[in-house]
């Protein structure tokens, strides 16, 4: 029996905790989760903070050292047009992030409610939606973004919205799974026959229960989201220049690959670190969160 | 006598399955009086949990629900979803069999309970949390103000049972259906459980449906008894006439699985042979007589449930009924001349 799961059991038997306390606690002792919450802290924060201690803007340009490799004065180098790597790598972290971070919050919003409502009630209504899950999931999501991109232009706030309505599914698919089981537990007949409504039912009384794989897929989806973002950037379909994101920086840096291959590198690394981040911190959650550790 | 609180008339309730249809509940009639306590009392698939769902309207969608139910007069059948809500953790109200599934897992006790009563109560949170407190304290739970913030799992099953009676009375219900409130439960909490029950019957006037395969259990706490098999009422009567004058061989059958706990039990405990029925294809005639002891060529016709004593209102589905008592003490004579 692992560490983990002892205290788990005692934590049962000799003190009071709650399900948020205990899951916590467990989290806290996952040290590759802990260890990725600390980087990623660490990379928001300069993200955050760099740009602002950096004597650049993102876009000022500095004619006196076009397309630099790294040096003091410019610790991530200059592209062709002068302009600092290292400002606009955290500003591209910056919007990066944020268009990831939206794209989990609106994915994992429609996911629920439509797997929730589809679980719950069952029936056509359920066979309509999980039809309309698997139409969603074999659409090839990037193909339709280059369209809809090409056809409706590219704020980080239309992209992150035309990519959340296309990964819906991936959330939906969990949550309906969840709900068919949770519906069948006696505790839902109990706040039944207690006259509670349907929607109290669902929101109030299911989906607590089944918020472990929610939280989980949804920082799961940060890492999906990062590097779809990215992709997208790379192909100059994302954000439009001059707005940096990871994924725009590696597009321009692809024309010096070979002579300054760190342009490259550096934001890649930075998508690298932060998805990798988010799939840590992913797993840890689902160890903590995982219900049957409590009774093991 | 005034009108009954609870009339059931002909339900029928029957589940439509691939293998053919479940009936579950075939023709049950009775009534709960204001303020007694009805036990019912059957083996697993006797159809006793089913007519409790049903009263309660807590049958899946594809249930075919028949006959008619009235609760102080108001057709529940015909009531819509919305008028059911108003009645359903109000006026009617559950405890469930398993303590340890009933109560939500993420949600602490008092949220629970408060919840319960702000669904039909219009008071402030703190008003709420008082009364929830009160209910705890009533069903016998110590710190019952501290207790509110613990989450389920942090109750013993005692505890947690004790939480739900407290939860379904929070309103003061005029009928409580305890389906098996007491069967996941160890036997001494059990006892406490039924003196919880007992005393919140006292406290409230609440009338009690107690649903329960123990007989045993409901010999100190039910006024009347109704006996169920297969979907059927095969016998209902006062506690005592039940208990000490039975006109019934399932009745019998199930009172002679009872162990005694006063002195040794002198001859083994006799179970009823074989099982209960298949709710899809009920034997042909009297659907206890291939397990009965007495079974006739007469059986191979169902029974009517009939009256044998008017005044006691004690009623049974046997056609034997009026010879049982020579022939139990036929068979009883050998038995104790042997021992």
């Amino acid at each position: 029996m692992s560490e983990a799961a002892i205290d788990a059991r005692e934590g049962i038997t000799t003190e009071s905790r709650s399900f948020g306390r205990q899951a916590r606690d467990r989290f806290r002792r996952h040290r590759l989760a802990m260890v990725a919450l600390v980087v990623l802290a660490l990379l928001t924060l300069s993200f955050i903070v760099g740009p602002w201690l950096s004597p650049y803007a993102f876009s000022d340009q500095d004619f006196t050292a076009l397309n630099q490799g790294p040096s003091l004065a410019h610790p991530f180098g200059t592209d062709p047009i002068g302009r600092d790597l290292m400002v606009r790598t955290f500003i591209g972290g910056r919007y990066s992030l944020r268009i990831a971070l939206l794209i989990a919050l609106l994915t994992t919003a429609i996911g629920t409610v439509i797997g929730a409502v589809s679980g719950y009630f069952g029936g056509v209504v359920g066979a309509v939606v999980d039809q309309l899950i698997n139409l969603f999931l074999v659409v090839p999501a990037l193909i339709i973004l280059i369209v809809l991109a090409a056809r409706y232009g590219s704020g980080p706030n239309a992209i992150a919205v035309v990519i959340a309505l296309l990964s819906w599914p991936l959330i939906a698919r969990i949550v309906r799974g969840s709900f068919l089981q949770s519906r069948e537990q006696e505790f839902v007949l109990a706040a039944r026959a207690a006259g509670a409504s349907t929607v109290r039912i669902m929101f109030r009384h299911i989906l607590p229960n089944v918020f472990g794989p929610i939280v989980v897929n949804a920082t799961l989806l940060i890492g999906i989201a990062i590097i779809l973002e990215s992709t997208l950037g790379f192909l100059g379909l994302g954000v439009r220049p001059p707005v940096p994101t990871l994924g725009n920086l590696i597009a321009e840096a692809k024309g010096a690959l070979q002579t300054k291959p760190s342009a490259a590198l550096i934001p890649g690394g930075f998508i690298v670190a932060i998805t990798l981040c988010a799939n840590f911190i992913g797993d840890g959650l689902r160890d903590a969160l995982d219900p049957t550790a409590r009774r093991s | 006598m005034t009108a009954p609180l609870l009339e059931v008339e002909d339900l029928r309730v029957t589940f439509g399955t691939d293998d053919g249809d479940v009936r579950a509940v075939q023709g049950l009639s009775f009534t709960v009086s204001e303020g007694e306590t009805l036990a019912v009392v059957g083996e697993s698939g006797s159809g006793k949990t089913v007519a409790a769902l049903a009263i309660m309207r807590l049958l899946p969608r594809y249930a075919r629900i028949e006959g008619s139910i009235r609760f102080r007069g108001t057709s529940l059948l015909d009531l819509d979803d919305d008028g059911m809500r108003g009645l359903q953790g109000d006026d009617l109200a559950m405890v469930f069999q398993d303590p340890m599934t009933a109560l939500n897992p993420v949600i602490t006790v008092g949220d629970q309970i408060v919840e319960a009563i702000r669904t039909h109560r219009d008071v402030t949170e703190a008003a709420a949390r008082d009364r929830a407190a009160e209910l705890l304290d009533l069903v016998g739970i110590p710190e019952p103000r501290r207790r509110l913030d613990s989450y389920p799992h942090e109750f013993s099953g005692g505890m947690r049972q004790r939480a739900m009676i407290a939860m379904a009375i929070s309103n003061d219900p005029k009928l409580l259906i305890a389906d098996e409130p007491t069967t996941a439960l160890d036997v001494t909490v059990q006892a406490q459980v039924m003196e919880v029950i007992r005393r919140v019957q006292e406290a409230t006037g609440t009338a009690v449906m107690l649903v329960t395969h123990d007989l045993g259990l409901v010999a100190g706490t039910a006024d009347r008894i109704q006996v169920m098999y297969g979907g059927r009422l095969f016998e209902s009567g006062d506690t005592d006439t039940v208990f000490y004058g039975s006109r019934n061989p399932y009745t019998l059958g199930l009172m002679a699985s009872i162990p005694s706990a006063v002195g040794r039990t002198a001859h083994r405990l006799e179970p009823i042979p074989g099982s209960p029925p298949s709710l899809i294809n009920l034997p042909e005639g009297c659907v206890f007589g291939p397990r009965c002891a007495f079974a006739t060529d007469a059986c191979r016709s169902e029974p009517e449930l009939r009256v044998v004593d008017a005044a006691t209102g004690h009623a049974t589905r046997c056609h034997r009924a009026d010879e049982l008592p020579a022939l139990i003490a036929a068979r009883a004579a050998p038995r104790e001349a042997g021992a």
